[in-house]
């Protein structure tokens, strides 16, 4: 990992705690930030009921009453943030623990990828070509947000870089992958949306029935390949 | 035990303390938007404060009791009925076989709470029966209860060799929860970007009233009020929000998010309701309006630190009594 980025600690209201690692989204930041993520899963801090990873912050839900009744005499904000301070003093100098690469194929037929040829255009590309650039590089899923199991996963080929549709789409449909800004993402769920669609996977991102419900998590490596349409009807034989 | 939805209210759903621990991977914790009102109506019943109950907004559904069950309500009061019988919300009510329950109209609040004895049959998903739309997990098949849909008790109920017919009977006490909700200004901390707002614009956070619009559900609440301002144009990057979170929209107007809130969200906090105020601000309908006082963090705390004791102190007392009355 390299140099540890500086951290800035504040609450998030009443009842969470954000640490913020410097004020850009950088890939040694996102580290700091899953590696504290999967340190404080392992070991949890007490009256800690939930983690928010996101891009450079981490924040920890908690639960006043409990810390309180346990620690009465300092504030519960200290309480956690104290805590917090003595953790990542502690673990600076550790790699994130888990590292998965993950394959996931998308048809890049244009009766799903909608804004193909309109992105292909804007950037004086080939459909061809635009295919190629998105699934050449392996992306980081930074974090996970907007709804359960969309992973927000960076950063795509400056010649593709493209912005969100300036008004969202009233319905995408599960499974688009898309790109917005650097970003690149797949809708684990159909719902509105305003990202540039390019293809569709088959895949699964979010089975609310298993165990483990969520494909990707924060850190993982994802690489896209390509699948014709055939291909994507026998994966996904709905 | 069992109750048939005889016909369908706006938005029924079963609601817990809500879905923790699994925010990580963008499930939100959803639960009930007035945990207040939801443990109330568990204690009245003997239940855990946990137990998952019906969350009804106005019009809210008709429910025939198919066995003779002891039920509360408490939260919004919508003028709810037995045939001609009204049932005041916050008692135990020991309602007959073949009843209806009915509402006719709203009075107060926004959500009333249902809980039943021994509580209900439902599908928990993640450690949680909390309702979740998106995945159409938890509660009753993951949605809203419709109509025909039969819920089904986890117990037997002890009185269901009771006299049946179109009736009830209202046990004579009753939970007083006014103290919990608050009359005068939601209080609120300061978030993260409050700091950059301009100087006219903090004031006016605390100097004016601000409007719950129409377009406000489980997931936030849109506020309209004086516009607000920040000293400097802001890229902000996406991070955490949490349930009572102030944001600050791109027309300078205001959003508080609610239960079925997302994870993570890229406006600026301006504040964050805090934590013992959050019921009485769920309890507020679109229309309704509010003014915001700040207060320092460790009075947020303590705030809801001393109404967590007075709430479980409630609580006892409910099952005190309710003991008492199976006893006898």
């Amino acid at each position: 990992m390299s140099a540890p980025v500086n951290y800035h600690i504040y609450p998030c209201g009443d009842h969470a705690v954000t640490i913020q690692f410097g004020d850009r989204i950088t890939l040694s930041a996102n580290q700091q930030v899953v590696a504290l993520f999967q340190h404080l899963q392992a070991q949890p801090l007490f009256g800690v009921r939930d983690l928010i990873p996101a891009y450079n912050s981490l924040t920890l839900v908690y639960d006043i009453f409990t810390i309180k009744h346990q620690y009465p005499d300092v504030s519960v904000y200290e309480q956690v943030s104290g805590e917090l301070h003595r953790v990542i003093d502690r673990i600076t100098e550790k790699e994130e623990t888990t590292h998965r690469l993950i394959r996931i194929p998308v048809c890049y037929d244009v009766s799903f990828g909608m804004d193909l040829a309109s992105l292909a255009a804007l950037h004086q590309l080939s459909i061809e070509e635009v295919i190629a650039l998105h699934n050449s590089k392996t992306y980081r899923v930074y974090m996970i947000g907007f709804m359960p199991g969309f992973a927000y996963m960076g950063t795509v080929d400056a010649k593709i870089i493209t912005p969100r549709h300036p008004s969202p789409r009233k319905s995408v449909a599960a499974g688009s992958v898309g790109i917005a800004g650097e970003q690149t993402g797949i809708y684990p769920f159909t719902s509105p949306g305003g990202w540039q669609i390019i293809g569709r996977t088959p895949v699964r991102l979010f089975s609310p029935d298993q165990a483990n419900p969520c494909l990707l998590q924060p850190g993982d490596e994802v690489q896209f390949y390509p699948i014709d349409l055939s291909t994507f009807q026998n994966l996904n034989p709905v | 035990m069992s109750l048939l939805i005889q016909k369908q209210g706006l938005s029924d759903t079963f609601q817990d303390l809500g879905r923790y621990g699994y925010q990580y991977l963008g499930v939100n914790p959803g639960g009930a938007m007035d945990t207040i009102a939801m443990r109330i109506a568990n204690a009245l019943v003997g239940n855990d404060p946990g137990e998952a109950v019906l969350e009804m907004y106005f019009p809210a559904a008709v429910i025939l009791f198919e066995e003779t069950v002891l039920v509360s309500l408490a939260g919004a009061d919508f003028s709810a009925a037995i045939g001609e019988k009204e049932i005041p919300v916050c008692h135990p009510v020991l309602v007959h076989a073949g009843s209806v329950l009915h509402f006719r109209g709203r009075q107060k609040g926004a959500r009333v709470y249902l809980a039943i004895q021994g509580g209900f049959q439902l599908s928990s998903w993640l450690n949680s029966c909390s309702t979740h739309l998106k995945t159409k997990t938890g509660g009753f098949q993951g949605r809203a209860l419709q109509k025909n849909d039969r819920i089904i008790g986890k117990q037997k109920s002890p009185f269901r060799n009771h006299p049946t017919g179109n009736a009830c009977e209202i046990l004579h006490w009753q939970a007083n929860v006014q103290a919990f909700y608050r009359k005068e200004a939601l209080r609120f901390v300061a978030g993260e970007e409050y700091w950059l707002l301009q100087k006219a614009s903090r004031h006016k956070l605390e100097d004016h009233p601000f409007h719950i619009s129409r377009e406000s559900d489980r997931m936030g609440f849109r506020i309209k009020g004086e516009s607000l301002l920040l000293e400097n144009p802001l890229e902000m990057i996406s991070s955490a929000i949490t349930r009572g979170t102030i944001q600050l929209l791109p027309d300078n107007q205001l959003i508080v998010l609610m239960a079925d809130h997302q994870t993570t969200g890229g406006y600026p906090r301006i504040g964050h309701i805090i934590s013992a105020d959050f019921p009485t601000l769920a309890q507020m309908d679109s229309g309704s309006d509010f003014s915001l006082q700040q207060v320092t963090l460790s009075e947020a705390e303590a705030v809801f630190y001393q109404q967590e004791l007075n709430l479980q102190q409630l609580q006892n007392a409910c099952n005190f009594r309710l003991q008492e009355y199976l006893a006898t």
